[in-house]
């Protein structure tokens, strides 16, 4: 007992030791990673192989819950304390801590050529190379076709606007006595796309947010309306606070959801959990006046300026930039290329549903159809403050707390109070 | 006997332990020795303190310190000496209201909306809390089988951790969830338990009494069987009513416990955060929004990490609990010594 | 304490005439009370079953309405002719007949089956005229996924360390703060007791990002240091064990004074034997607060050789899903060690709070 006890801590002492001076031998990068599916496994795999050539440098995949990203990446950033490279999701918000790669690159053509317009989003404000996109996602609504056939309605072709889409889902679940005619992810993302379909222009014209305009209030009117009416049921929005992301996933697998307004990353998910019980069925972004545009977005992988060891940062993050190593990534993710030479080539999914290949290919389709104003909308630098703003203070209203005048001018409120903070020097 | 479990318990966690804690004892005892004969028996009191404070003072007054100094900044900076300083204008923002009674006239009206639902949470969240966790020890304190296994029962919850409590009451409120089942299967329509702000706050408050009132039922207990056994004896020689015995005997001598048991749940009534953020989200809309919710998405969450403006709010809060607390001391000195 | 119930010399016939009811009649308390206990089990521990139960579910069967007590699992079955198992139905024909029938496979509304006693003969039929065929079967997966994905034993060895280090600290140093805190009269002594109290009011959440630069400035950030210390110096500790030594009698400690013990002698050697009861309290409290810390750990450990079970746990929880079998089967995990705690020292925790008192 006592002997075991003093091993214990002279062993936990010994590890605690070690950790603070484990790489001196070689070269050791530590990659910040969250997980919504497999990529990690498939990352592991990409490593696997730099490592083997590059006996020199090893790289470590460090996984963490994705709230670790949003809340402890930024503040670990900010005091010197953050990894050499991370995947991150706020992109153009943490462009402060990124390295500039340009210098370590063999070949910046390929980089400029391949992922050019993404660079963009990582540096809004210059043309440094940080990283890649791990993913490229565009939103845009899911159907339950199998339902939509049961109920005998026909589908909305394209060129269908979000009108048309709310009559025929509910038309459907009438029929069929399906509790939720029409779900959207909770997220200020999702609603901005639908929105500039709907005519909001997000940017004054000298490019300062302005996110109240009569496109915005065209769409989150019919939001407002959509909940009160039944056709959207209050259960996901209505039942958080704040920002918090909801997803309906379940419910849509479940086939209580007709039409759920998502994205392409809920491919991979949806063909395993769904698989072949119904035709879920990736349709066009539904139209408005203005244009018929779902949001880009997404995640990066990209270096960061505090590593000690950039040159072997660059190296690495050149090593998985390739094509080689892009085409098995999104390849056996199921994500759709941020990598323009695969996404016009055309990416071997590894999936043999046809559900999943419709999709992909219904949202791959969809990326020269984005408008421009959703390209500027994600370039923005501070584009979380406006969704945030957007579908925290639009829930408020829909719940009942606030008025839809009230809660516009909230937004605005809540959107200038945060530009200010962050430009007082 | 009661001396002599105590004991028992004591020898087998002192085996338990084992000899390398005496072993660091007996090492310890010549410096602190010498220590004693150089400092005189009158400066031990704090020798004996030095440790706690230290690490009291590096982990929480420091960062106090720090926390009042970022609510006088600006900025998103994280370094202090980089924040421009602000004066009380964070205050001043958080102040800034046309009428305290609603908070949708409040420029900040987030962080009122999360003062009063902290105030609803409490008022309720303790009255039932106190009620219950002395129903339970009266229950317990019963001559009852198996005393020791219904202690330990309504103990268990206790030991979990506020994310575990939320997950498992989530799991069974939601729309497909369990009790919706058990509605349906009595005639009863389903309830969408976290669309109405009611339920929501009924279900913040159940879920945080169901957690800790084990803990309150246990010293409410231990007050309970401080009561000498010949007083009730006595009542029951004189024929008294056992309703009168409750309200002349048990409840004028339990008064200190309760009072223990009402200031420690006012406490944690305030800092109330995990547990209903990831049951209830806070919503709907903002109706179970908390003041501790409010502080940590200003200062974590938002993309503009706000740390002047949270910090604002901490200390706000943290000037209120303390008259709060310092009045309920007030209250309790003559009973008690502290 | 008199406690009758805890002593072994209680009788069986006392045991079955252990009631208060006057003269041995039942009164209405005696019913109330059984069924106050009976639906505190049902409350207490229903909930936590529940979650068992349903971590054994497949993601789809979690997703049932009504839901099932039991995990229960498709049956799949071998048809000759086809390389894969088929999932097998049981289908209502068209004539009325029920029959059990392998699906091959689903196009839109219309399912393509197989008898499996009859390979050779095929149905097809509307998906809404079949019902899955189910056995009780549990879904290890939800365990086995995660588990794999991570370092699970170095993870639970962090845990460990820190618990065991974290508490050894905290008792250490609380207990001797109590006694200073106890035992002597001296300036200032009511001061540092407002302290404490005033302190124990400040939730972490509201000052983490200070506590972050003030563990960043001392280099611990990514050791497993950054956990154990900043929550060694509890209030609440010093607090429970301070008012438990102030009911050791005064006497005991004048007398080995006169014997010349030094005061660590009196603390170690008369005082902490004597507040066993309620260092064992504090002992179970300072294991469950360490084994279950998440937020903290998850904001100063960002490498995987650091992480504690709870962040390990959660590393796969995403940005866009929710997956709650993998939620629930991980949230057994951590009950696991919690359970055997309270199993192993319930009596620890019930006589030690109930004797250390809190008053």
């Amino acid at each position: 007992m006592t002997g075991k006890f003093r091993t214990l801590i002279a062993t936990g002492a010994l590890a605690l030791g070690f950790s603070a001076s484990a790489a001196l031998a070689q070269t050791e990068l530590r990659m910040t990673w969250y997980n919504d599916g497999i990529e990690g496994e498939v990352m592991q795999g990409l490593l696997d192989r730099f490592e083997s050539q590059n006996p020199d440098i090893s790289v470590v995949l460090d996984v963490v819950p994705y709230k670790a990203i949003i809340e402890g990446l930024p503040v670990q950033l900010a005091a010197g304390e953050g990894p050499d490279l991370a995947r991150v999701t706020d992109l153009g918000g943490l462009s402060e801590h990124y390295l500039d790669m340009t210098p370590y690159l063999a070949d910046t053509g390929y980089w400029k050529t391949n992922f050019g317009p993404f660079l963009k989003w990582l540096d809004p404000d210059g043309d440094a190379i940080n990283g890649f996109m791990t993913q490229l996602t565009v939103t845009g609504p899911y159907v339950n076709k199998t339902l939509f056939e049961q109920a005998g309605v026909a589908l909305p072709g394209k060129g269908a606007t979000w009108d048309d889409y709310a009559t025929a889902v509910n038309q459907v679940a009438d029929k069929l006595d399906i509790p939720i005619p029409m779900a959207w992810d909770r997220s200020g993302h999702r609603v901005s796309g639908p929105a500039i379909a709907m005519g909001a222009k997000m940017f004054d014209a000298d490019g300062n947010p302005a996110l109240i305009d009569d496109g915005l209030k065209a769409m989150t009117q019919r939001l407002y309306d959509w909940h009160q009416d039944g056709t959207m049921s209050k259960e996901l929005w209505g039942s958080v606070s704040g920002s918090s992301y909801l997803g309906a996933n379940e419910d849509f697998a479940n086939a209580q959801v007709v039409m759920y307004m998502s994205g392409s990353w809920q491919i991979p998910q949806f063909a395993e959990t769904i698989g072949d019980a119904f035709d879920w069925w990736a349709v066009p972004a539904p139209c408005g006046p203005a244009a018929c545009t779902g949001m880009p977005g997404g995640a990066a992988l990209v270096g960061m300026a505090g590593t000690d060891h950039p040159a072997e940062v660059a190296k690495l993050m050149d090593f998985l930039a390739q094509e080689e190593q892009m085409a098995e990534f999104y390849g056996k993710t199921l994500f759709i290329p941020g990598h323009l030479g695969l996404a016009q080539g055309g990416v071997d999914f590894a999936t043999d549903d046809p559900r999943a290949k419709h999709a992909l290919a219904t949202f791959a389709g969809a990326v020269p159809g984005i408008s421009p104003v959703a390209f500027d909308l994600q370039g923005y630098a501070n584009n979380r403050v406006m969704f945030n703003a957007l579908i925290s203070r639009l829930n408020e209203a829909i719940v009942g707390e606030l008025t839809l005048d009230e809660a516009y001018d909230r937004m605005s409120a809540d959107i200038t109070k945060a530009l200010a903070e962050k430009s007082r020097q | 006997m009661a001396l002599q479990s105590d004991h028992n318990m004591g020898e087998r966690m002192a085996s338990l332990a084992g000899a390398p804690v005496r072993l660091l004892f007996t090492v310890l005892e010549p410096p602190l020795a010498a220590l004693q004969r150089g400092l005189g028996i009158k400066r031990m009191p704090w020798i004996f303190l030095l440790p706690n404070l230290a690490f009291f003072g590096l982990f929480v007054i420091v960062p106090l310190f720090i926390n009042f100094f970022y609510s006088l900044t600006g900025g998103t900076q994280l370094y202090l000496d980089n924040r421009p300083f602000v004066g009380t204008e964070q205050y001043g923002f958080l102040l800034d209201c046309q009428t305290y009674a609603d908070p949708q006239t409040c420029r900040e009206d987030r962080f009122w909306k999360g003062i009063y639902n902290t105030s609803i949470f409490i008022i309720f969240q303790v009255s039932f809390m106190v009620l219950f966790s002395l129903i339970t020890a009266l229950i317990l304190n019963r001559e009852i089988r198996a005393r020791g296994f219904f202690r330990a029962v309504f103990f268990f919850p206790v030991l979990l951790s506020p994310v575990v409590v939320a997950l498992i009451w989530k799991w069974i409120l939601l729309r497909d969830g369990i009790l919706n089942a058990f509605l349906v299967s009595i005639g009863l329509d389903k309830i969408l338990f976290f669309v109405s702000p009611e339920w929501s706050m009924f279900w913040a408050v159940f879920v945080s009494i169901w957690a800790h009132m084990g803990f309150y039922t246990l010293i409410l207990l231990a007050g309970l069987q401080a009561i000498p056994p010949d007083l009730y004896e006595a009542a029951e020689m004189d024929g008294t009513s056992k309703e009168r015995v409750f309200w002349r005997i048990t409840l004028p001598l339990l008064w200190p416990n309760m009072l223990v048991v009402i200031v420690l749940a006012l406490i944690k009534g305030v800092q109330i955060f995990d547990e209903v953020f990831v049951l209830t989200g806070g919503g709907p809309g903002t109706a179970t929004q908390f003041i501790v919710q409010y502080i940590y998405n200003t200062g974590f969450t938002n993309q503009v990490q706000n740390f002047g403006l949270a910090s604002a709010a901490s200390v706000a809060l943290g000037v209120a609990l303390f008259i709060l607390t310092m009045a309920q001391l007030a209250a309790t000195r003559r009973k008690d010594d502290v | 304490m008199s406690d009758a119930a805890a002593t072994p010399t209680r009788t069986l016939r006392g045991l079955l005439n252990a009631r208060r009811g006057r003269n041995g009649r039942t009164h209405w308390t005696d019913v109330f009370t059984y069924l106050y206990l009976a639906f505190g089990i049902f409350l207490m521990f229903g909930p936590v079953i529940w979650l068992t139960m349903s971590s054994f579910k497949t993601s789809s069967a979690l997703l049932e309405f009504p839901p099932t007590f039991l995990p229960l699992g498709q049956i799949e079955v071998q048809v000759e002719g086809y390389d894969k198992p088929l999932p097998l139905f049981e289908a209502t024909l068209e004539d009325g007949t029920v029959k059990q029938l392998a699906q091959v496979r689903r196009i839109g509304i219309i399912s393509q089956m197989v008898d499996p006693a009859n390979p050779g003969e095929k149905y097809k039929v509307p998906i809404n005229q079949r019902t899955e065929v189910r056995e009780f079967r549990m879904a290890w997966d939800n365990y086995r996924d995660p588990l794999e994905r991570f370092d699970f034993t170095r993870y639970l060895y962090n845990s460990v360390v820190v618990t065991v280090v974290a508490t050894l600290v905290t008792l250490l140093i609380n207990s001797m703060a109590a006694y200073g805190l106890a035992i002597y009269e001296f300036r200032g002594r009511g001061a540092i007791m407002m302290f404490v109290i005033g302190t124990l009011m400040i939730p972490i959440t509201i000052i983490l990002v200070p506590v972050y630069l003030v563990v960043t400035s001392m280099g611990m950030i990514n050791s497993l240091w950054a956990v154990i210390l900043p929550g060694a110096a509890t209030p609440t500790g010093v607090f429970l064990l301070r008012q438990y030594m102030l009911t050791i009698p005064k006497d005991l400690i004048e007398a080995a004074r006169m014997d010349r013990a030094s005061e660590w002698a009196i603390y170690w050697k008369v005082v902490l034997p004597l507040a066993m009861p309620a260092i064992a309290v504090l002992a179970i409290f300072s294991i469950m607060w360490r084994w279950n810390d998440f937020l903290w750990p998850l904001i100063v450990l960002n490498r995987s050789e650091v992480y504690t079970l709870q962040v390990g746990l959660n590393a796969f929880q995403g940005e866009l899903d929710v997956q709650w079998h993998y939620i629930l089967a991980m949230t057994v995990v951590t009950l696991i060690p919690v359970t055997l705690v309270f199993a192993f020292l319930q009596k620890f925790i019930t006589t030690g709070i109930a004797s250390s008192g809190m008053k």
